[in-house]
C-alpha cells in the first residue's frame, strides 16, 4: 500500500482534505452556478461535485466536512418474506427493521449467519422490492437499482472477461462517461488501491486481496453517496483484511461517503464503525443499535488495544452471542434456510 | 502439481508413441493384404489408398468435391449458428417464450435429422440448398441449447453488480451476457462443426451429383473400398484441420479464462 500512497500524493496537493478524490480534477475547474450552493441537489451527481469541491475551496486548507444529509438512510418497518414453493410456506429473511444511517456515517450491520443481513442490503441497494414496509435514501423511496449507490460484493463481481482497468472504468463507461474524462480518473483510482502497474492484467491474474481492490475502486470510482458492503473481506487472510479495511477507512475519511457493513465478525465491526446495528437470528430484527465513541484516524489494527475497545466488544457480544447460538442451532435443525 | 515428476510424459514421448502405433497399424495392414491374408478388395491397401488420394488430389478431382462440401458444411454451419445464438438469446431473455416454445424444441431435437434427408432433396432439390438445410438443422440445436444454458448460467452477482455499477439492458447484453455465454457456444461450435460436416455429407450421400458424400457413395456402388476409404480419410483431415482452426480461435477468445496447470 505504500505505494498507492506516494502515488496518491503526486495526484492531489490537498492532502487528506475531505475531496482530494474526484477524480483528481483542480478544484479551480468547477463551474460558479447555482450549484453552488450548499442547498444542493441530490439527484445530481454534477451538482454533488461541485459542493464537494466548493467546501475545499471555502475551506482555504481548513478541513470541511461534506453537507449532513446526503446519503442518509432510512429503513421504516422493514420486512421481507420469501415464498418457499416446494414446502408451501413462507420464510421471513427480515422482520421489521428500522433504523436510519446519516450521511457520510459508516454504519456495521452484524448478527449471526442467516439472519438477513445481505437481503437487507440487497434491499437497500434496490435489487429486490420490499415486502412490507420502507426504505429511502434522502427522503426518496427505493424504487429498483439506485446509480447513486455502490455495492461491493462477498465474492469479488469482477468481470474475468475484461482488464482491471476496463474493470475499473466499467461503470464510467455504463454512465457515459467519454473515455479521455475517464481514463485519468481510471488510472487515479488503480493508483490508489497501488495496482498501477496491472492495468492489463486479468482478474484471474491476481491475488483474492488485490482483487478485492479492484472491487473496491470500481465502486468508488463514481463516487457513490452510498457504499453497501455484504461481508466484503470474509475471504481474506487476516493480514490482507487488515490492510484492507485501513485502506478502506482511509478512503472513506477522505470521500466521507455514507457506508453500510455487513460482517460477522465483530471486532472487525468495532475497529471500522461509527455505530453498529446488532441484528437477532433469523427472522432478523433490530437487537439493539451500539454507538462507538472510539477515536478517528483509526487503525484496525491498533484500534484494539484500545481500552474502550474491549468493554465494546464485551457488551455487544454479550447481545450478540445469543442470536449465534440461536441461529447456530436453527440452522442444525435446517429451520434457518 | 498433482502428478509426479516420474509420471509425467514428455510431449515428444508421446508423440513418438503415437506415430509408432499408427507405422505398426498400417504395416500390418499392407503385410495382411499383400500376403493374401485378407482380400485387399474388402479393405484396400494403405499404398493402394495413398496412390489414390495423390491421384485425386493432382488431377483436382478431389479439391472440387471437397470445395462443395465445405460449401455447404460453412454456409449451413454459419447460418445454424447465427440461428442458434439469436433464439438461444431470445429465449433466455423471455422467459414466456421458452416455457411455449420448450416442447417444440425437445420434440425438434429429438428427430432423427438424417432420416429427415431425404425429405429435405425432395423439398429443395439435389443441390447447395437441401444440404444446408441439413446442416442448419443439425447445427442449430446444439449451438441453441448451449447458448441459452450459458446465458441462463450467467453468475447472478455479476449481473447484479453491472445493474448497480448503472448497466443498461444493451450494456448488460454487451458487456455481461455475451462474454459469458461466449464460452459455452465455443465449446458447443466444436461439436456443431463434427456435425455440420456429417449433415453435408449425408445430404450428399443420399443424393447429389457433387461433393464428398457423392464420391464416396459413387464409390460404394462401384464396390470399390479404395475409393470409399480414401474419401473417408480426405474428409477426415478436413474435420481434424477445421478443429485445429477452432480451438485457436477459442483460446483467443479466452484469453480470460485461466489456464489450467
Amino acid at each position: 500500500m505504500r505505494r498507492s500512497r506516494r502515488v496518491r500524493r503526486h495526484f492531489h496537493p490537498f492532502e487528506r482534505g475531505p475531496a482530494c478524490c474526484f477524480g483528481g480534477h483542480p478544484p479551480n475547474d468547477v463551474a460558479p452556478g447555482p450549484a453552488w450552493s450548499l442547498a444542493r441537489s441530490y439527484n445530481c451527481r454534477a451538482a454533488s461535485h461541485t459542493v464537494a469541491r466548493n467546501a475545499v475551496l471555502n475551506a482555504s486548507g481548513r478541513l470541511v466536512t461534506r453537507d449532513d444529509r446526503t446519503g442518509r438512510i432510512v429503513l421504516e418497518h422493514v420486512t421481507q418474506r420469501f415464498a418457499l414453493p416446494r414446502e408451501d410456506r413462507e420464510f421471513t429473511a427480515v422482520q421489521d427493521v428500522s433504523f436510519d444511517v446519516r450521511g457520510g456515517e459508516f454504519v456495521s450491520i452484524v448478527g449471526p449467519s442467516g439472519c438477513g443481513k445481505s437481503t437487507l442490503l440487497a434491499l437497500v441497494a434496490g435489487l429486490a422490492p420490499v415486502t412490507e414496509g420502507r426504505i429511502s435514501l434522502d427522503g426518496q423511496p427505493v424504487d429498483g437499482v439506485n446509480p447513486r449507490l455502490g455495492f461491493v460484493f462477498q465474492r469479488d463481481a469482477l468481470f474475468p472477461w475484461k482488464t482491471v482497468a476496463q474493470n475499473v472504468g466499467l461503470p464510467l463507461l455504463f454512465r457515459g462517461v467519454a473515455e479521455a474524462a475517464a481514463a485519468p480518473r481510471v488510472a487515479e483510482w488503480i493508483a490508489r488501491i497501488g495496482l498501477t502497474g496491472f492495468e492489463r492484467y486479468h482478474p484471474h491474474q491476481l491475488s483474492g486481496g488485490m482483487r478485492k481492490r479492484v472491487a473496491l475502486a470500481m465502486t468508488m470510482v463514481y463516487e457513490p453517496e452510498i457504499v453497501l458492503m455484504d461481508e466484503p473481506f470474509g475471504a481474506l487472510d487476516v493480514q490482507t483484511r487488515n490492510l484492507m479495511e485501513n485502506d478502506l477507512l482511509e478512503i472513506w475519511a477522505q470521500l466521507r461517503r455514507t457506508v453500510v457493513f455487513v460482517t460477522h465478525d465483530l471486532e472487525e465491526a468495532i475497529a471500522l464503525s461509527d455505530r453498529i446495528v446488532v441484528m437477532t437470528a433469523s427472522p432478523g430484527r433490530v437487537k439493539a443499535v451500539y454507538p462507538i465513541g472510539l477515536p478517528r484516524p483509526r487503525s484496525v489494527t491498533e484500534i484494539r488495544f484500545h481500552p474502550d475497545f474491549g468493554r465494546l466488544y464485551e457488551t455487544i457480544w454479550k447481545d450478540l452471542k445469543d442470536e449465534v447460538r440461536l441461529g447456530y442451532e436453527r440452522s442444525r435443525q435446517g429451520l434457518a434456510g | 502439481m498433482a502428478t509426479s515428476g516420474a509420471a509425467r510424459v514428455s510431449r515428444a514421448e508421446i508423440h513418438a508413441w503415437r506415430l509408432a502405433l499408427l507405422g505398426a497399424f498400417l504395416l500390418l495392414w499392407e503385410t495382411a493384404t499383400r500376403r493374401g491374408w485378407v482380400d485387399p478388395f474388402f479393405v484396400s491397401q494403405p499404398t493402394v489408398l495413398a496412390a489414390q488420394i495423390y491421384d485425386w488430389v493432382r488431377s483436382g478431382f478431389i479439391v472440387r468435391h471437397l470445395v462443395v462440401t465445405l460449401q455447404e458444411t460453412v454456409l449451413g454451419f454459419l447460418l445454424g449458428t447465427l440461428l442458434g445464438v439469436a433464439v438461444g438469446f431470445a429465449f433466455a431473455q423471455w422467459e414466456k417464450l421458452a416455457l411455449v416454445f420448450d416442447p417444440l424444441m425437445v420434440a425438434l431435437n429429438a428427430m432423427p435429422r438424417v432420416v429427415l434427408a431425404p425429405l429435405f432433396i425432395l423439398w429443395f432439390g439435389l443441390g447447395l440448398v437441401s444440404k444446408v438445410v441439413m446442416v442448419i438443422s443439425l447445427v442449430f440445436f446444439v449451438v441453441f441449447f448451449s447458448t441459452y444454458t450459458g446465458i441462463r448460467e450467467v453468475d447472478r452477482d455479476l449481473v447484479n453488480n453491472a445493474r448497480i455499477l448503472g448497466a443498461n439492458p444493451r450494456h448488460l447484453i454487451r458487456h455481461v451476457l455475451l462474454p459469458s455465454a461466449l464460452t459455452w457456444i465455443f465449446s458447443s461450435l466444436r461439436t456443431s462443426v463434427g456435425f455440420a460436416l456429417i449433415g453435408a455429407v449425408v445430404g450428399e450421400y443420399l443424393g447429389s451429383h457433387e461433393g464428398m458424400g457423392y464420391v464416396i457413395s459413387y464409390a460404394e456402388s462401384m464396390f470399390n473400398a479404395t475409393g470409399v476409404l480414401a474419401g473417408l480419410l480426405v474428409l477426415m483431415a478436413a474435420v481434424i484441420a477445421i478443429d485445429v482452426g477452432l480451438r485457436r480461435l477459442d483460446a483467443r477468445f479466452s484469453y480470460w479464462k485461466a489456464v489450467p496447470k
